[in-house]
């Protein structure tokens, strides 16, 4: 049997372009540039509608993974980026971003582009990326009402689960689905702190636990973890889940079930929402006239 | 809209708010804090619409609050925070 | 008065013999994954190089975040208390005393009499205790005793931006691909780790003398940039400080037990 290729943190690197839009005609391009700790994204947006986009992995250094993640995007493209009327970056590296007009936070962004891709109905987005967890509320036009942003604490990031992965040695695409093959659902890992968690996990393996039952108390202890934060800012139908760990069902039906709701299916690539959101403020800034002259 | 700055760990919660509504971008609060967490911005990085000066928490000290505003916070003489207190629109709170 | 201070901790399980005010002996085991039986083992070895037996004991004084464990105790003393009664144990004029251990740290503000006037515990993150070290050590793949010599050779302060410890793992991986000198990174985990420690410390008053006990007490390293970042001119550590919570527990027990 062929062992399947499903590692969360190696995802393909993807761009596209729209078979429907013609860059010509618009008024204005404006581009969104997301550099993350994990992963970074460009879109490239047509009056305010999906032109292109490249989603690749976080290089080096912040401006080389912005200029990569860009030209990802324009790759089978014939747009040139002299014909840019806006650039504006955002995340983690929001203020390496060369090519940017100027820089807006992730909060902003993903507030706006959770608006544009899930529809406004949104009121309550996460994002729980390798380092953080956000939870933005925000209203129908998709700006942002309250927010919390945890980047001190590994607990409940991506790289939370990273590590958990790594100490169970289960790749971290199948964490998801080994988290529901036992019987019963055992009590969460008490720990917050990853630290201690992973010495609390080792207890429990030489217990007698099996690997998946650990996996399971884990994404429980993780999905409590989320839920902490979102509880601050209050969860308010429709809500969405941006970013990678959207993808693993372990933590987010086991949130779906402590907050009681069903996040929105996206259209959308997930992991694109704050480029997105960076794109649609800068066609904002274009039509109240703040674009670049030409 | 309260920017909220700062995070919770395993051993509590650590939050300071601004009010974005109230604060006017005075800078009173960045002169009263000993320990520089504040700062004064021009556009809101939250708000890209936003015309008006803004005081926001240092990115740099975003991830230590509670260290660096423990010096404020003596355990056993409880008093009003500085930055609190020189903030006339009221913007300013904390969650500890 | 013969009595015995039980110290369940994280990590290890520490025993204290103290008869008539003077310490007679003392045993550590690893806590591992039975705590009861680590309290038997380490009770069971000080009672042997005290040359005592159990029934000679007026009182066993038991403390750590395992002390449920020591189920023959019969005073409890709480960590700040037994921290307090150690420092003023070792030393008379303690005016704040620290408790570093693996994943707690916990200082107190003391009266001349010993007695705790305020106090302030850092808890469940490891970035303010001596596992943040150990993940440290990990990291740069060099054994957590010469972590802390080799800081002392360095005099370079790299600043380190994460607190949490698995982003600072990640922080000081990079720091090795930068091609930075262990000496120096080390230097700059242990200034980091020490900021926090003073920064609870200053919560609570700083009152010379300060005293420091727990395991991380044995790392000079971080002793070093904990006084620097104090600026005081001494810490005042005893001997096997790891074993401070146990005495403290010995002398509590021989002073409230009935």
């Amino acid at each position: 049997m062929a062992a399947e290729k499903r590692e969360f943190w190696r995802w393909e690197e993807t761009n596209w372009v729209s078979p429907d839009v013609t860059w010509q005609e618009a008024e204005f391009i404006t581009v969104g540039v997301d550099v993350g700790s994990v992963s970074s994204q460009a879109v490239i947006m047509a009056d305010g509608q999906f032109y292109a986009y490249g989603n690749m992995r976080t290089g080096s250094d912040s401006p080389t993974s912005a200029q990569d993640a860009l030209n990802f995007a324009l790759e089978k493209t014939d747009l040139r980026p002299d014909r840019f009327n806006f650039c504006i970056g955002t995340g983690y590296g929001r203020v390496n971003v060369p090519m940017a007009d100027r820089s807006v936070t992730e909060i902003a962004c993903h507030a706006k582009g959770a608006n544009f891709m899930y529809g406004p109905t949104v009121r309550t987005v996460l994002d729980v990326g390798g380092q953080d967890i956000k939870a933005i509320r925000c209203d129908d036009k998709g700006k942002v009402t309250n927010f919390l942003m945890n980047d001190k604490c590994a607990a409940g990031t991506g790289r939370g689960m990273e590590v958990f992965a790594d100490l169970l040695g289960v790749p971290i695409g199948e964490v998801g689905d080994r988290s529901f093959m036992i019987n019963g659902e055992p009590k969460p890992v008490s720990s917050t702190c990853v630290v201690y968690a992973k010495s609390e996990a080792t207890g429990l393996l030489r217990q007698g636990w099996a690997t998946n039952e650990v996996l399971a108390a884990y994404c429980a202890a993780m999905a409590e973890r989320i839920y902490s934060i979102l509880e601050r800012v209050g969860v308010e139908p429709d809500f969405a889940v941006t970013g990678g760990m959207a993808k693993n069902r372990g933590v987010i039906d086991r949130l779906k079930k402590l907050i009681g709701i069903e996040p929105l299916k996206p259209q959308w690539d997930t992991q694109l929402a704050g480029a997105a959101g960076a794109a649609l403020f800068g066609l904002a800034l274009c039509r109240k006239g703040k674009g670049r002259k030409g | 809209m309260p920017a909220t700055y700062g995070y919770s760990n395993g051993s509590g919660s650590y939050f300071i708010a601004i009010d974005t509504e109230k604060c006017n971008g005075c800078g009173d609060c960045v002169a009263a804090c000993p320990a520089n967490v504040f700062e004064v911005v021009d556009e809101d990085p939250n708000d890209p619409f936003r015309e008006d000066p803004l005081v926001i928490v240092r990115q740099d000290k975003n991830n230590k609050v509670k260290y660096e505003c423990n010096p404020c916070k003596p355990l056993s003489d409880e008093r009003p925070l500085p930055c609190v207190q020189a903030c006339k629109a009221g913007a300013i709170s904390h969650s500890w | 008065m013969i009595t015995a201070g039980v110290d369940c901790g994280a990590k290890n399980t520490k025993t204290v013999i103290i008869k008539d005010g003077k310490i007679v002996a003392k045993a550590g085991v690893p806590t591992g994954f039975d705590r009861k039986e680590a309290v038997e083992a380490s009770l069971g070895k000080a009672l042997e190089a005290a040359g005592s037996t159990r029934n000679q004991l007026d009182h066993i004084g038991s403390t750590g975040s395992g002390s449920k464990s020591v189920e023959e105790a019969d005073v409890r003393v709480n960590e700040i208390k037994a921290m307090a009664a150690a420092a003023h144990y070792f030393f008379p004029n303690a005016g704040t005393v620290t408790d570093v251990g693996a994943e707690e740290a916990r200082a107190a503000k003391m009266s001349e009499t010993g007695g705790v006037e305020d106090f302030a515990i850092n808890e469940k993150c490891a970035a303010g205790a001596g596992a943040f070290i150990e993940a440290m050590a990990r990291a740069l793949e060099t054994p957590l005793q010469e972590l802390g010599p080799m800081a002392l050779t360095s005099d370079k302060a790299i600043p380190m931006n994460a607190q949490c410890a698995i982003f600072a793992e990640s922080e000081v991986v990079g720091l090795i691909h930068a091609n930075a000198a262990k000496p120096d990174i080390s230097n700059a985990i242990h200034t980091a780790m020490a900021g926090r420690i003073v920064s609870m410390v200053r919560r609570i008053g700083v009152n010379p003398d300060i005293v420091m006990i727990g395991g991380v007490a044995n790392n000079p390293g971080f002793v070093e940039a904990f006084r620097k970042e104090l600026a005081v001119d001494r810490i005042y550590i005893p001997e096997d400080p790891e074993f401070g919570a146990a005495v403290g527990a010995a002398v509590v027990a021989a002073q409230d037990g009935k």
